[in-house]
C-alpha cells in the first residue's frame, strides 16, 4: 500500500515542492489527487531534484487547480513508462502517451521507460539504403537515408508541414520490398490546424492504420511538451527494432519543445547559457535525435524527421544550431524562395544530407549522382555571385559566362527545386534533370564531374526527354 | 577501512553527501548498490559533491557512496589498440555481450581483456637494474604495433626474478624486482594511471618534423608538427569531422586516438566500420591496426563526456612512452566545454562568458599542452598531436571556446561556411587559417622534400591573397575592366583553388597526396603563371590564353595523375611549353 502525502511545502510555475517524503527516487513518476476550486483532477509529475526528505517535482498538467493544501501526492516508484505492443498502430495519445481516441488503453506486459537508453555504437549498423521521397531538391542534392535524422529548418508561414506531409505520402524504400513505412507523428505545442492538416493527410492518403499519433497542442501543458518526443521516440524504437518495422517519425515543433525547457529551467532558478536557454539543452536535444538509427540484427529502422520553426528566420539561434551539430545534416527552408511561388521553398545551399555520400552512386542510386550534386551546389553557388554582381553593375554588363548562370539559376529553381506537391519523380528524372539544366553551361565550367562520367553522360543526356509537369 | 557515505540530494548528474567525509578530491567512488561509477569533485565542511558517470535515475537519499581509495584511473596494457571504448574506458563491445544494444548503467566490466593470453618476449634479464619507464616485455598487440610494457614511472629496483617467454594474460606476473627500499614488487603487463595526471617524460624538444596528412591544404600551406596542437573550427555542415577522419585515415602517426566526444554515433559506427576495411598505406595493415577510438556520443551521460578528452591524451602518453609517433583526433571539444558548462552550472558556480565556467581557459590549456615532443624516461622519443574540432555557436569564431583555444594552439584550420556552401572542400579558409609552424619545419621540407617547397608554397599563398583584394574590386565593378596581368592573377587563383586547394576524399587517387607530388603540382602551376606572364607582356589578351584547355588540364592532374606514376607530371612542363609556342604561332 502506497503512502500519500497531503499538503506541498512550494508551488512556482511548473514546479512544486515536497517536504516529509520517504523513498523517494530521482526521476520518479508521482500521482497528484487535486481537489481544488476547478474540481476534481489527477495529475502526474516527475521528481526533478531531490534532497533528503525535500523533492522538487514537474507537473506535467500545469499547476492550475493546486493548492498547498489540496494536493495528494503518491510515489509511482518507477519512471514514467509506457505499455507497448502491436495494437499501438493506428492509435491516438495525448502529449504524455494517455489514449485520447477513447478506444481504451494499450493492454500490455511489456512496459518501457520513456527516456529510453542510449544506443551502444558498437551495436548500430552504419545506415547506407536511401528513401526516395520523390522530391528532387531532397533526393538529388540531400538524399534521405534510413536510420537517418534529418530536421527541416523552416519559419513561420512557411510550408514545412505540407513538404512533411508530401514526404510521408510518397516516401518509398529504395528495394523492391513490399514493407511499408510506419510513421510516428509527434506534436508539441502546434495549432489545432496543423494536427487537423496532418490527420487529413494520413486518412486521405489511407496510412491511418500505420500511425501512432502523439499530440501535444498549444493550449496543452506546456510541461507535458518535454515527455511527448520521449514517449513517441520510445514507441518507435519498440516498433523498429522489437517488430523489425521501418518506422519514420516526425517531430513537430522543436522550437516548442526548447521553449518549454527554457521555462521549466528558469522556474528551477538554473543559471542560463544562451538566450536564456539552459547550458543541458545541446545534451537534451541529443537524447532525442540520438534515438534514430538502425541495431544489428534486426531488421528495423527509427529515421526522424523533426522540424523547426527558427525564431526570426535565423539559422544561428541556439535551437536550429544546436540541432545542426547532432542531426545528420538538415533541409533549410527559405522566406525568399518561398516568395517567389516556388514549392518546396528550399534552399540547397545550406541544405545537406550527411549520410548521402556513402548511400547513394553505383549499386544505390546511379554512378553519376555525387558528381551532379556536387556541380549542381557548385554552380547554383555561383548563381549567387552572379547576382549580386547583376545586381550592382547591371545584368548587361555581365560577362557571357555569367549571364549563363543566372539563366541557369533561374531554370533550376523553377524546374529542379520546384515540383508541385503532389508530384512523384524517381531518382531517374532528377538526375537526368540535373544533366539538362547542367547543358546550359559551357562545358569546360563542369569542373566538378570527373572526366569519366562527363563521357559517358554529357552527350547522352543532350536532348533527352523528361517528363516533369511544370 | 571502507569509506562510505550517504547520499543526501540529487541533481542530474551531480549528488550531494552531507557533512564531513573521508574521500579525496578527485576520487572515484561507486554510488549505490549498482555501483554506478562517480568522482569527488568539491569537497566542504559541509557538502562533498560527486560527479557520476552514468544516469542517476532511481537513486534515492540515503543510498550509500562507496570510497576506492583511487583516482580515476585507465588500464594501460596490450587491448587498448583496435578496440572502442567509452568516456571511462569500459570496452563497449563487452558491454554490448552483457548488455544488448542499449548501452545500461553499473556494467561492471574489465577496462581490457584479462583472460586472452599474449605472446611475450621479456627484454630484462635477472640481476639487471631497471628504471622508471625501462622496457620490461614486448608483445605483438596488433600486425602493426609492438607494444612494449615498461615499469610504471616512480619505480625502480633490482630484477630478481623473470619467467621465461611465453603466453601470459595481462594479469600474469613477468618480473618481480627488488625496489630501493628492500621490499618486492611484482610487475604485469599491466600498469594504471590515473586520467587527469600527464605521464612524465625527461625532456622536451622543439617540433622539427611534420605531422604529414596527405592533404595539400594542410601539409603545404598549414603544416602541423608531429607533437603540435591544431584546431578545426567551423560551424555544422562545415566538414569538422571529414577533416578529422582524413587525417586519422592518412597521416604519418604510428597510433591514432579517435576521441568521439559528445557526437553523433553513426559517426563512430562509420569510423569503426571504414577502419576496419581501409589499409594504412605505410604498413598495409588495416587502418584499425593502429587506432584506438572513445566513444562518448552525445546522448550517454555528460560527466564521462568531461571525462573522455583525459582518458583519451592518458592512453596517447602511454604509446608515447614506448617510442611512437600518436596523434589524437578530438571531436568535439565544444561539447567537453558544455559538459565542463553543465557541470558547473549544477554546481551554480558563478559564470563567465555564455553561461561557461571562469576556469575554462585553463582547462584548455592544461589538456593542449599534454602536447609535445618529448624524450621519454626510457630514452626512447615521441610525440602526442592534439587536433581538436571546435564547434562554435552559430559559427561565430568569436565565441569563449574558439577564442581560448587560439590561444593555445598553433595552428589554426577556420572552416569557412561559404566554402561549404559552394562544395569546395577542404573547406579549410587560406585567409583566415595559419601555422606558426612553418618556420621550425622549413629545415625538414628543405631536406626532405625540395629546396623550393616554402618558396613555392609563400608564392601560392600570395596569389590566393592578391586575388581576394582582386575579389573585392571585381564586386564592386565586374571583372571585365581588369588589366590582363591581374585578370590572369585571377586566372591562376582559380587554378590553384580548384587543382589544388580542393582535394576531393572520396576519390582513390585524390584522398591522400604524397609531399612530392604536391611539390611538383605547385612547380606546374607557378610554371604556368610565369610563361601565361611573358605572353601577355607581349600584349596577348587573357581571352586568348583561356581558349586553351591547358587551364582545365592542369586542375585535373590530381585526378589524372596517379600517385604511383609521378613521372608523368614531368609532361605537364612540356605541354606548357606548347602551349606558349602555339599562343605565339597563332598570334604573331
Amino acid at each position: 500500500m502506497a503512502v500519500s502525502y497531503l499538503r506541498l511545502s512550494e508551488i512556482n510555475g511548473p514546479l512544486v515542492a515536497l517536504e516529509g517524503i520517504k523513498n523517494a527516487t530521482f526521476d520518479e513518476i508521482v500521482e497528484f489527487k487535486v481537489e481544488g476550486i476547478n474540481g476534481k483532477e489527477r495529475k502526474i509529475g516527475r521528481i526533478i531534484e531531490i534532497y533528503e526528505d525535500k523533492a522538487v517535482i514537474q507537473v506535467f498538467e500545469g499547476t492550475e487547480n493546486m493548492s498547498l493544501n489540496n494536493t495528494h501526492t503518491k510515489l509511482t516508484g518507477s519512471p514514467l513508462e509506457i505499455a507497448l505492443s502491436e495494437e499501438i498502430l493506428g492509435r491516438t495519445f495525448n502529449g504524455i502517451g494517455q489514449p485520447t481516441d477513447n478506444m481504451g488503453p494499450i493492454i500490455s506486459d511489456l512496459k518501457r521507460d520513456v527516456n529510453g537508453k542510449p544506443l551502444n555504437p558498437v551495436t548500430r549498423e552504419y545506415p547506407r539504403n536511401y528513401i526516395r521521397t520523390g522530391i528532387s531538391a531532397i533526393d538529388g542534392l540531400a538524399t534521405l537515408i534510413r536510420g537517418q535524422k534529418l530536421p527541416i529548418f523552416s519559419g513561420n508561414g512557411i510550408p514545412h508541414d505540407k513538404l512533411a506531409a508530401q514526404i510521408v505520402k510518397q516516401a518509398s524504400l529504395c528495394d523492391d520490398t513490399n514493407e511499408e513505412l510506419v510513421v510516428v507523428f509527434a506534436a508539441m505545442g502546434v495549432k489545432y490546424d496543423v494536427a487537423e492538416f496532418f490527420k487529413k493527410t494520413f486518412e486521405e492518403s489511407q496510412v491511418l492504420d500505420h500511425v501512432v499519433m502523439f499530440l501535444n497542442l498549444a493550449n496543452d501543458p506546456v510541461v507535458e511538451r518535454l515527455i511527448t518526443p520521449k514517449v513517441a521516440l520510445t514507441v518507435a524504437e519498440y516498433l523498429a527494432f522489437d517488430l523489425g518495422k521501418q518506422v519514420l517519425v516526425i517531430l513537430t515543433d522543436m522550437t516548442s519543445f526548447a521553449e518549454a525547457m527554457r521555462e521549466v529551467s528558469s522556474s528551477k532558478g538554473e543559471i542560463p547559457s544562451r538566450k536564456g536557454y539552459p547550458g543541458y539543452l545541446y545534451s537534451e536535444l541529443a537524447t532525442i535525435y540520438e534515438r534514430a538509427g538502425i541495431v544489428k540484427n534486426s531488421k528495423g529502422s527509427v529515421t526522424q524527421i523533426p522540424i523547426l520553426s527558427m525564431p526570426n528566420d535565423d539559422i544561428t539561434h541556439p535551437i536550429p544550431d544546436l540541432t545542426g551539430y547532432i542531426t545528420e545534416g538538415q533541409i533549410v527552408l527559405d522566406r525568399n524562395i518561398h516568395g517567389q511561388n516556388i514549392y518546396p521553398p528550399i534552399n540547397v545551399l545550406p541544405s545537406l544530407s550527411r549520410l548521402m555520400k556513402d548511400g547513394i552512386g553505383e549499386g544505390y542510386t546511379r554512378d553519376d549522382h555525387q558528381d551532379v550534386a556536387n556541380q549542381l551546389f557548385s554552380a547554383y553557388a555561383k548563381v549567387g555571385e552572379a547576382r549580386a554582381l547583376a545586381s550592382v553593375i547591371g545584368e548587361d554588363e555581365l560577362s557571357d559566362t555569367d549571364k549563363l548562370y543566372l539563366k541557369f539559376g533561374q531554370a533550376f529553381e523553377n524546374s529542379f527545386v520546384g515540383q508541385k506537391d503532389y508530384e512523384n519523380r524517381t531518382i531517374e528524372t532528377t538526375l537526368n534533370l540535373g544533366w539538362k539544366l547542367l547543358h546550359i553551361l559551357p562545358k569546360e565550367e563542369l569542373d566538378r564531374i570527373d572526366t569519366k562520367i562527363l563521357e559517358k553522360y554529357y552527350d547522352a543526356t543532350a536532348d533527352i526527354e523528361i517528363s516533369t509537369e511544370e | 577501512m571502507e569509506k562510505i557515505g550517504k547520499i543526501f540530494g540529487i541533481n542530474g548528474p551531480v549528488i550531494y553527501i552531507k557533512g564531513v567525509t573521508d574521500f579525496n578530491m578527485g576520487e572515484m567512488v561507486y554510488v549505490s548498490d549498482e555501483k554506478l561509477v562517480g568522482e569527488v569533485i568539491a569537497l566542504t565542511k559541509e557538502m562533498t559533491t560527486i560527479q557520476v558517470y552514468e544516469e542517476t535515475s532511481g537513486l534515492k537519499p540515503g543510498d550509500y557512496v562507496y570510497g576506492t581509495n583511487s583516482a580515476i584511473f585507465v588500464t594501460l596494457a596490450p587491448g587498448i589498440i583496435n578496440n572502442i571504448f567509452d568516456g571511462i574506458e569500459r570496452p563497449l563491445s563487452k558491454i554490448a555481450e552483457n548488455a544488448g544494444i542499449y548501452i545500461s548503467r553499473g556494467v561492471s566490466v574489465s577496462s581490457l581483456d584479462n583472460t586472452k593470453l599474449w605472446d611475450v618476449h621479456v627484454t630484462v634479464k635477472e640481476g639487471a637494474y631497471v628504471l622508471p619507464g625501462t622496457i620490461i616485455a614486448e608483445v605483438q598487440e596488433t600486425k602493426s604495433i609492438m607494444h612494449k610494457s615498461m615499469v610504471p614511472p616512480n619505480t625502480e629496483g633490482e630484477v630478481i626474478k623473470v619467467v621465461g617467454d611465453g603466453q601470459y594474460t595481462i594479469d600474469d606476473e613477468i618480473v618481480v624486482i627488488k625496489l630501493t627500499d628492500g621490499t618486492e614488487r611484482t610487475l604485469t603487463l599491466t600498469q594504471k594511471w590515473p586520467i587527469r595526471v600527464p605521464r612524465p617524460t625527461s625532456k622536451r624538444f622543439a617540433s622539427e618534423m611534420p605531422l604529414v596528412t596527405g592533404q595539400r591544404i594542410l601539409d603545404t600551406l598549414f603544416p602541423i608538427a608531429k607533437g603540435g596542437t591544431a584546431c578545426v573550427p567551423g560551424g555544422f555542415g562545415t566538414g569538422k569531422t571529414m577533416t578529422q577522419h582524413q587525417i586519422a585515415k592518412w597521416s604519418d602517426a604510428d597510433i591514432i586516438v579517435y576521441i568521439g566526444c559528445g557526437e553523433r554515433g553513426n559517426e563512430m559506427t562509420q569510423v569503426l566500420e571504414d577502419f576496419s576495411k581501409l589499409v594504412d598505406p605505410k604498413t598495409g595493415n588495416m587502418l584499425m591496426d593502429r587506432t584506438t577510438l572513445i566513444a562518448n556520443t552525445s546522448n550517454m551521460p555528460v560527466a564521462a563526456r568531461e571525462a573522455s578528452i583525459y582518458t583519451g591524451i592518458t592512453l596517447a602518453e602511454y604509446y608515447r612512452d614506448m617510442g611512437y609517433h600518436v596523434a589524437i583526433m578530438a571531436d568535439s571539444t565544444s561539447r567537453w566545454a558544455e559538459a565542463l558548462r553543465e557541470l558547473s552550472g549544477r554546481l551554480e558556480e558563478m559564470p563567465a562568458e555564455e553561461g561557461f565556467p571562469a576556469y575554462l581557459a585553463s582547462k584548455l590549456s592544461a589538456f593542449y599542452e599534454r602536447a609535445g615532443y618529448f624524450r621519454n624516461l626510457n630514452g626512447t622519443d615521441g610525440s602526442v598531436s592534439i587536433i581538436g574540432a571546435v564547434s562554435p555557436q552559430g559559427g561565430d569564431f568569436s565565441e569563449p571556446v574558439t577564442q581560448n583555444t587560439k590561444r593555445f594552439v598553433r595552428c589554426f584550420w577556420g572552416l569557412d561556411k561559404s566554402l561549404a556552401y559552394a562544395r569546395h572542400f577542404p573547406a579549410i579558409h587560406w585567409l583566415t587559417s595559419y601555422s606558426e609552424y612553418l618556420g621550425d619545419l622549413a629545415n625538414w621540407y628543405n631536406e626532405n622534400v625540395g629546396p623550393d617547397f616554402v618558396s613555392c608554397r609563400n608564392k601560392i599563398l600570395a596569389i590566393l591573397n592578391q586575388e581576394s583584394s582582386l575579389i573585392e574590386i571585381v564586386n564592386l565593378i565586374g571583372s571585365d575592366v581588369l588589366p590582363d596581368d591581374q585578370k590572369l592573377t585571377l586566372e591562376i587563383a582559380r587554378v590553384i583553388r580548384l587543382g589544388f586547394l580542393q582535394q576531393n576524399a572520396f576519390h582513390k587517387e585524390d584522398t591522400c597526396v604524397p609531399l612530392v607530388k604536391q611539390l611538383k603540382m605547385m612547380e606546374i602551376i607557378l610554371y604556368l603563371q610565369d610563361k601565361c606572364k611573358i605572353l601577355i607582356n607581349m600584349g596577348m589578351p587573357v581571352s586568348v590564353l583561356k581558349n586553351q584547355s591547358i587551364f582545365e588540364k592542369i586542375i585535373s592532374i590530381k585526378y589524372d595523375v596517379p600517385n604511383n606514376k609521378l613521372e608523368m607530371l614531368d609532361d605537364y612542363k612540356n605541354m606548357i611549353d606548347e602551349f606558349y609556342n602555339e599562343i605565339i604561332k597563332i598570334n604573331a
